[in-house]
């Protein structure tokens, strides 16, 4: 047995690159090795950043920068419990690598394969979207990045439901993955993508995926994202998403699960009449801190965006919610509005909000609101003017609270999965507000 | 005399009004009539000059002024005025100031003084009176929060003060009670007169029961189909468009 | 002649949209040498004639300023400012011991400003406003460059124990009370352009109101740049005892150059127990041509601490000048029951750009906060809101209502909005509302209709998406503040 003398932080998951760099998949690939590079310049100029920078002002990195990690150990074991599955099809990833050994992709309209086995045919996709120059985060990805799920949906085809199972296993020491996905919708096809990310109550690891999604001409993606993260796990997830004329990108994301989160979404919209929604829920208690960011970038005339998401605060934990919108001087007629909420339930929570506007073209309409307080004290009053017990009052405007949050999800199969969850996280509070 | 020859127009592209010939001599009272998507409201917005209503072809003058190539407020100065069916609200613009403002720019624009907010307010609260108008509708913003009938009111408020020599009236019978209607209706037969001439736009007959055209046009698919006198309103009301329609073909 | 009658009149002959105020005034003039550093600083001290302990606090300020970076966070952007290249000190050579000792030259300046500083043209013009109300007089502390140079109505104001005199003046004649307060709001080391101002200020208002005192008239300081060169870095401190009120206004503006000048302020305000103080400012620096060439850099930083029980502080700023703004008056919200007010208009034109909003820190149980921005842009102006509001976990029950509305004017200009928004405090309440715009082009047809020009139009319409804000200012300016509404838009429509 060897000892390694572990180094944390930057220059930990640095030393790691330059011993695996030719160990990597597609560490023959040139392309893939300047990128892989850059990628680790940038993250060495940048580092895990600090509240000092404005994109990372109400989340300290520092509990993930303090940690060491370790590459995932995941033992092949065939018989892995598996939670249930939310659709038929379902592609599933341990430690952030393709398992098609556990996956069920039979029937499905599409070809679902792993991004480590097609690398070769990846030169100017994987990274055309991705900014590590911008984003540390990514850049640590793009670096370390082994694997992801590779997804193309042709012209026009109904793609239906498919679920993605990011599953970590336990091991003695935290450890890291970085999986990268790719997906493309060709005109005019459809897909609903619920992503399910989990693992086993003890183990601590940093899940850091990238998505780089691109929608055509008139193309639909529903993008369910259900984080529910082992306790003491960290999350942080980027996405980098264009959607073209007519199309559509509809994200939602649960956070509930993890000790640290963070949810950045990036989305351009470059032809006229595309359209975003971008709408999520926060579930936190204890010492929680999830930090939903969004960037959304108006690039071309007659779009619309809609954004809402509500965060419940419980605990010690701490909400943050940063939503820009810009819209460049071509983005005329945009019609974008984004509205956060936050429902503060102790009184040693905290909830930081940054809305932001940009805009640069004057025939549009944009708005944005924010909300941050406890339970209306009207309403409660009202439901015990009404015989209803005070607990139960606002237990039921919790509920409502929550179920706002997800009523305008449209997609059948995405509605019941988080329904599902909202209400299991709810009744674990109730349980733990009742011990 | 409003004199339209051979009007056409676009919105959007489409084409709405077809070649419209229409006549109105001073001191008479025009009605046009006909079902939704007729291109009443396209009338009324050419006349006015709104943007976004393209004449493609013909003429409008009024009293030998090309009303077609003059801006929106200089239609005003020279005596057009609209009567919105949807009058527009303008937060934080007071009504009274907005009033005074329009009344005194065109009074700049006859040669006539400008008046002083005293003198203004007198003859506001004069006018008022006479439209049974509440007096704290000077205060509000303009048309911020009124009901249909209010805004309406306020419509007739502005004719009564700018006291212009044409008026077109589109629709501003629609949404109002018997009541309010009288009001509207007395509005703009104060006006009557040798020197005042009005269009009337209106889907029904109710209005012209009060404002007793003097002529009324059919308006369908963005041509005058047929024109007669104030018997040509009951009879639309009897037998309806679709028998005109189909008499016109 | 009243303030606004003479101003409405001067307002009203502008026809080209030029800036009115861009003379320069020629008359002989003190300057300390060019540049900036501990000397510089002793020679401004001494030619105040002030106390030891106040030069060590400007030296002490210096110090930390030389450590110092600008901020660079806001969304303004400027050529480097060479801080060397400027004069710290100018005054006119004759110093009044009185106000018929004023040098007529200055005197005639102000006069064509509408800023009367004889008593007795006051008390002649006290007449009728235009609606027929009867108008009390403003007493005025007149700034001109480095130095105040009249401060009017100072008897009668002594009559009821309040204070309104230069900073000056306060060091030489209360230094108990200016050592008490100055600095406890905005200290010296605060940021870069508060340090700047804090080694070098020279001049300003300093108002006493003492206990229970309802001040009878309007306060007012008139700020204006004359000398080519020069920096202006003045220093406001005002403070009502117990149970006090006072509204403050606070006018500003300087001869049209090619040069940028720089303005640095600083203005602390403390409410004690039920105190109210309502500071209101027509900004209306020259804001450079329309080209983008000279105009003024208005760096400045106000702040007022609420520290009494149920006091309340009121900011009101109508933000028409100036070639960059960064600005954020503030309210600390110390004493339980406190409340702050922002009410800000802010519109940009041409080259102007500007980055103004407010922070809002609610320490105290039940304290609430208001803050209503009006943001204004045409041309190839840049606006921004910037604001924070942050309630700490004492903050009981602590309330916040935020309306930001934009309106772009033309497609080549810029709005923006940036709050934050900091909530440690269950029971607390905070809202958030913005908008971006244009002007609906069915209200516009509907003014014209009526027989409006576009130009006029437009004015109407955006006076009344101010009119929340304008409604706030005291009858001596609200009617200013609206005629330079339309004149800042000029050349913005069609």
């Amino acid at each position: 047995m060897n000892v390694v003398m572990h180094q944390v932080g930057a220059p930990g998951f640095l030393h790691r690159f330059e011993g695996l760099r030719d160990r990597l998949p597609g560490g023959r690939l040139p392309w893939l090795a300047t990128l892989r590079a850059q990628a680790a310049e940038a993250f060495r100029a940048q580092g895990f950043p600090t509240r000092r920078v404005e994109a990372w002002k109400y989340t300290d990195l520092a509990p993930v920068a303090e940690a060491g990690f370790d590459e995932p150990l995941t033992p092949m074991d065939d018989a892995m419990d598996l939670p249930p599955a939310q659709a038929g099809a379902r592609a599933v990833f341990v430690d952030g690598r393709f398992r098609a050994d556990l996956s069920s992709l039979d029937g499905l309209p599409f070809e679902v394969s792993s991004v480590a086995r097609h690398l070769d045919a990846l030169e100017g996709r994987l990274g055309a979207l991705a900014r590590p120059g911008e984003e540390p985060m990514a850049a640590l990805n793009t670096m370390l990045f082994e694997d992801g799920l590779l997804l193309d949906l042709p012209e026009g085809v109904e793609g239906g439901v498919l679920e993605l199972l990011s599953l970590a296993t336990a091991s003695e020491r935290p450890s890291a993955f970085h999986p990268r996905h790719l997906i493309r919708l060709a005109k005019g096809a459809k897909l609903t993508l619920i992503e399910t990310a989990t693992g086993p109550e003890g183990a601590r690891y940093l899940h850091n995926p990238v998505f780089e999604v691109e929608v055509a001409e008139g193309a639909w993606l529903t993008h369910g994202r259900l984080q529910q993260e082992a306790p003491r796990a960290f999350q942080l997830s980027t996405i980098y998403a264009t959607v073209a004329a007519g199309g559509t990108y509809d994200n939602f994301t649960l956070n509930a699960g993890g000790r640290l989160v963070r949810n950045e979404i990036h989305v351009t919209l470059t032809g006229p009449g595309a359209a975003c929604h971008m709408n999520g829920a926060q579930l936190l208690a204890g010492d929680q801190h999830a930090d939903t960011t969004t960037a959304l970038d108006h690039a071309a005339p007659s779009c619309a965006s809609r954004q809402t998401y509500k965060t419940v605060l419980m605990g010690r934990s701490r909400g943050v919610f940063q939503g820009k919108i810009l819209v460049r001087q071509v983005a005329q007629k945009t019609d974008g509005y984004q509205m956060n909420q936050a429902l503060l339930l102790s009184p040693e929570a905290e909830m930081d909000s940054k809305p932001q506007l940009e805009i640069y073209a004057d025939d549009v309409k944009c708005s944005h609101g924010a909300t941050v307080g406890e339970l209306d004290a009207e309403q409660v009053f009202y439901l015990r003017s009404r015989g209803i017990p005070e607990t139960q009052a606002r237990a039921m405007l919790v509920q409502a609270f929550l179920h706002e949050a997800v009523e305008g999800v449209t997609d059948e199969a995405l509605r019941r999965a988080l329904d599902a969850a909202v209400e299991g996280w709810w009744a674990r509070q109730e349980e733990t507000l009742a011990a | 005399m409003l004199k339209i020859e051979g009007l056409t127009a676009t919105v959007d592209g489409k084409p709405i009004l077809k070649g419209i010939d229409l006549e109105i001599p001073s001191g008479e009272v025009h009605a046009v009539m006909g079902p939704n998507g007729s291109g009443k409201s396209t009338l009324a917005y050419v006349l006015a000059g709104r943007e976004g209503y393209e004449v493609t072809g013909g003429s409008a003058t009024w009293d030998g002024h090309d009303l077609l190539s003059m801006e929106p407020e200089e239609r005003a100065a020279a005596g057009l005025f609209l009567a919105f069916q949807y009058p527009v609200e303008l937060p934080g613009v007071g009504n009274a100031t907005f009033l005074r403002t329009a009344l005194n720019a065109i009074r700049r624009a006859r040669g006539e003084p400008e008046l002083d907010a005293m003198q203004f307010l007198k003859l506001a609260r004069q006018r008022m009176r006479e439209l049974s108008m509440p007096e704290d509708m000077l205060k509000r913003s303009v048309n911020v929060g009124f009901s249909g009938g209010e805004k309406k009111r306020n419509e007739i408020l502005q004719l009564a003060l700018l006291r212009p020599k044409l008026a077109v009236l589109d629709e501003t019978d629609s949404g109002l009670d018997i009541d309010a209607l009288r009001i509207v209706a007395d509005g703009v037969n104060a006006m009557r007169g040798p020197d005042f001439a009005a269009l009337v736009i209106t889907h029904y007959q109710r209005l012209l029961d009060y404002i007793v055209p003097d002529r009324v046009h059919v308006l369908m698919n963005g041509r005058i189909v047929r024109s007669g006198g104030p018997e040509l309103a009951k009879e639309l009301e009897s037998e309806g468009y679709a028998a005109i329609q189909a008499r016109a073909a | 002649m009243s303030v606004t009658t003479e101003t409405l009149q001067t307002v009203q002959s502008v026809t080209e949209g030029t800036y009115k105020w861009g003379f320069e005034t020629d008359i002989e003039m003190e300057f300390a040498p060019k540049g900036l550093n501990d000397d510089i600083i002793r020679f401004i001290s001494a030619r105040k004639g002030e106390p030891e302990w106040l030069l060590e606090w400007r030296l002490r300020a210096f110090k930390a300023w030389q450590a110092m970076s600008e901020p660079r966070w806001a969304a303004v952007k400027y050529p480097p400012i060479d801080y060397q290249d400027a004069y710290y000190y100018a005054a006119p050579k004759q110093r009044p011991k009185s106000l018929d000792e004023v040098d007529p030259e200055l005197l005639r300046t102000y006069e064509k400003l509408g800023i009367p500083l004889k008593e007795q043209e006051w008390l002649a013009g006290v007449t009728t406003s235009p609606d027929g109300t009867e108008r009390a007089p403003v007493a005025v502390d007149a700034v001109f460059d480095s130095v105040s140079v009249a401060t009017t109505f100072k008897e009668r104001l002594e009559k009821e124990g309040i204070i309104f005199c230069s900073i000056s003046e306060a060091v030489r004649e209360h230094p108990e009370l200016v050592r008490k307060y100055l600095g406890t709001v905005v200290p010296p080391a605060d940021n870069f352009y508060a340090a700047l101002n804090s080694a070098v200020f020279t001049d300003g208002s300093f108002v006493y109101i003492p206990k229970g005192v309802r001040c009878p008239m309007e306060l007012s300081t008139y700020f204006r740049i004359n000398a080519k060169g020069t920096g202006q870095f003045e220093r406001t401190l005002i403070i009502a005892d117990a149970g006090s009120y006072v509204s403050y206004l606070e006018g500003c503006t300087a001869p049209m150059r090619d040069e940028n000048q720089l303005h640095a302020a600083v203005v602390e305000l403390i409410a004690h127990d039920d105190a109210t103080i309502k500071y209101s400012t027509v900004q209306n620096w020259y804001p450079g041509d329309a080209e983008g060439k000279g105009g003024i850099y208005n760096f400045v930083t106000k702040r007022g601490a609420c520290r009494g029980a149920r006091s309340k502080i009121s900011w009101t700023q109508v933000e028409t000048g100036s070639a960059i703004t960064w600005k954020y008056p503030s309210c600390i919200l110390q004493g339980p029951d406190s409340v702050g007010e922002f009410y800000s208009v802010a519109i940009t034109n041409n080259f102007q750009q500007a980055d103004t909003g407010t922070k809002m820190i609610h320490l105290g149980p039940r304290t609430k906060s208001t803050i209503i921005s009006k943001g204004i842009s045409a041309g190839r102006a840049q606006n921004t809101y910037r604001g924070l509001v942050r309630i700490s976990p004492r903050a009981v029950g602590a309330r916040n209502f935020t309306q930001c509305d934009s309106l772009l004017i033309g497609d080549r200009c810029g709005a923006h909005t940036v709050p934050y928004i900091e909530n440690r405090c269950m029971s607390a309440k905070v809202e958030h509302e913005a908008t971006t715009s244009r002007i609906a082009e069915d209200q516009l047809f509907y003014c014209r209709q009526r027989g409006l020009s576009e130009e006029d139009a437009v004015g109407l319409i955006v006076n009344g998406f101010c009119r929340e804000v304008l409604k706030e200012l005291p009858m001596e300016f609200a009617v200013e503040a609206q005629k330079l509404l339309q004149i800042s838009l000029e050349g913005s429509v069609g």
